[in-house]
């Protein structure tokens, strides 16, 4: 077997989701759930997970030794030429992902000095708040 | 294990699981060690039960099993520190106890404040509520190490902490058992705010949850905010079937069928709120129960007690001090005095809750009530970039679909 991760964008042909009718948002999320399913079902599954919005996105870069990260909202890059690769994490807080990513961004390169590697750091949708 | 178990055997299992390992800690005086051995325990009788049958005394042979490895254990690490010439390992002492109930205990134990919530949360289940390792994985979308990684560090966190395996003391008392409701609150919500997405024991994350509030409840019948706590649950597990439609969208309160609400539940959590509420000392789950005693008592929505609602959430504000409770009680407001005010008291706990998606879920809906469609259009496309929730983005952007047809 072979793992592939398979990223989805917000580009796509037409109108963006927010100007779609009730029905057509409905059929897009039931096709989702839908493709979840027959894949788990085909044992091809490892796990699939929304992004929540790009306004809550932020890059870090290791803040040098001793030094917080540093983290920015931006710039973000193409995915093409900057997905290197990912680590999923479960944790407390926010910091602690930023501090994660400082780590990640930490790695050596040549002489082995850090190479400030660009971490973009998005949050995993998770569960709704309990209703009230 | 529970699949290759009957229910009754893994309820039974669960049940003994507290039970074997407080005398194992007590008589070893070694929880972790303890621990270990009983999880072994319980991984044995699902391998042998189902084979060899139940034994006449399920819990004399999970007693026996797990003694045997914990001597099992010790013994090794005796060896090893032979071979390392140190001390020869001293015979442990059991901790003192006077009476009191072990699970209890156990509970004190594992939501012991010092740890982190996800540690408190996994060692809970699995020393106290009897699950394996990759149940609780399962349930969470964690790898099995990650969670045997988080228990075994909450129990070395408990160790280096000096936590013992004892009552605490009059003057922790308070502290520790708002942090034992709090770890089975979280366990609840974790239930059934994802119910219906990936994760085959999600669901009866809350099951469990509330299985635990209820022990905790029996052991201690006095303590109103316990009472509150299960009745809270009850009464919200009580909607899980109509909060969520065919296609798992979320339905609001407003438009849920109340007919598919479980009215065995929700008879069981006003009667626990009701007599809570007679005691004195009202805490955040009592007003927090209250709150949902009064939507599940509401035959039709239209039919709800907002005043009553709104006076609890005032109550609510007043003990927690939380700024979310602040928007929950803007629309209770906006319910029992129009739109208007609750935008009012909206606009006070802004500076307090920047960027949070709910402030402008919010405001969509009470402009929507007062009337202005565009600018509800506009607020509830910006709570729907933001939400980290994808059941509630659905939501939002429904909600923002309707209207955006309707203003054109």
């Amino acid at each position: 077997m072979t793992t592939f991760l398979l990223l989805k964008h917000y580009s796509g042909d037409g109108a963006p989701m927010p100007e779609w009718t009730p029905e057509e948002i409905t059929a897009h999320i039931r096709f989702q759930h839908e493709l979840v399913r027959e894949l788990a079902e085909a044992g091809e599954l490892v796990r699939a997970d929304g992004l929540a919005g790009p306004e809550g996105a932020k890059v870090v870069r290791f803040g040098g030794p001793d030094a917080p990260p540093v983290v920015t909202d931006g710039p973000f890059p193409e995915a093409k030429e900057f997905l290197a690769g990912y680590y999923m994490i479960d944790v407390e807080t926010a910091e602690r992902a930023y501090e994660i990513a400082a780590t990640v961004s930490s790695a050596p390169g040549p002489d082995g000095a850090p190479i400030y590697e660009r971490i973009e750091v998005r949050e995993i949708m998770g569960a709704p708040d309990t209703d009230s | 294990m529970a699949m290759r178990l009957d229910a009754d055997t893994g309820d039974l299992l669960r049940e003994l699981a507290p039970q074997v390992l407080g005398v194992l800690a007590r008589r070893s005086g070694d929880f972790a060690a303890a621990e270990d051995a009983v999880q072994e325990a319980l991984l044995a009788a699902a391998q042998h039960w189902p084979e060899e049958g139940r034994p006449d005394n399920p819990r004399g042979w999970l007693l026996q099993v797990a003694s045997r490895r914990l001597i099992n254990q010790v013994r090794s690490e005796q060896a090893r520190r032979r071979r390392e010439n140190t001390a020869a390992l001293l015979e442990p002492e059991p901790a003192e106890v006077e009476g009191g109930d072990d699970t209890l205990l156990l509970l004190f134990l594992c939501c012991h404040p010092d740890l982190t919530s996800a540690s408190a949360i996994a060692l809970t289940l699995r020393a106290v509520g009897g699950l394996t390792t990759a149940e609780i994985a399962s349930a969470f979308l964690v790898p099995e190490t990650t969670v045997a990684q988080r228990i075994s560090r909450a129990k070395s966190r408990i160790q280096s902490s000096g936590a013992i395996f004892s009552m605490p003391t009059r003057q922790e008392w308070e502290p520790r058992l708002q942090s034992v409701l709090r770890v089975l609150y979280l366990i609840f919500n974790e239930g059934y705010a994802r119910s219906g997405g990936q994760g085959v024991y999600r669901a009866e994350l809350s099951a469990e949850a509330i299985r635990l509030a209820r022990m905790l409840h029996a052991l201690l019948p006095a303590d109103s905010e316990i009472a509150g706590l299960l009745a809270l649950m009850l009464l919200t597990d009580a909607r899980r079937p109509a909060r969520t439609g065919p296609d798992g969208e979320l339905v609001p309160l407003s438009t849920q069928r109340r007919d598919l609400w479980n009215r065995a539940q929700i008879s069981e959590g006003v009667r626990l709120i009701t007599a809570a509420l007679a005691a004195d000392a009202i805490g955040e789950y009592q007003a927090q129960a209250a709150i949902a005693a009064l939507h599940d008592d509401a035959p039709d929505a239209s039919e709800t007690d907002w005043p009553q609602i709104l006076h609890w959430y005032g109550e609510l504000e007043q003990l927690t001090g939380n700024p979310v409770v602040t928007l929950n009680r803007a629309v209770a407001l906006a319910m029992v005095d129009g739109p208007v005010a609750g935008l009012t008291l909206l606009d006070s706990v802004e500076e307090r809750l920047p960027d949070h998606y709910r402030l402008d879920a919010v405001r969509a809906h009470l402009h929507e009530m007062a009337g202005d469609k565009p600018l509800a259009l506009q607020h509830f496309r910006a709570a729907a970039a933001r939400t980290t929730s994808a059941a509630e983005q659905q939501y939002l952007l429904t909600q923002a679909a309707r209207l955006g047809r309707e203003v054109g």
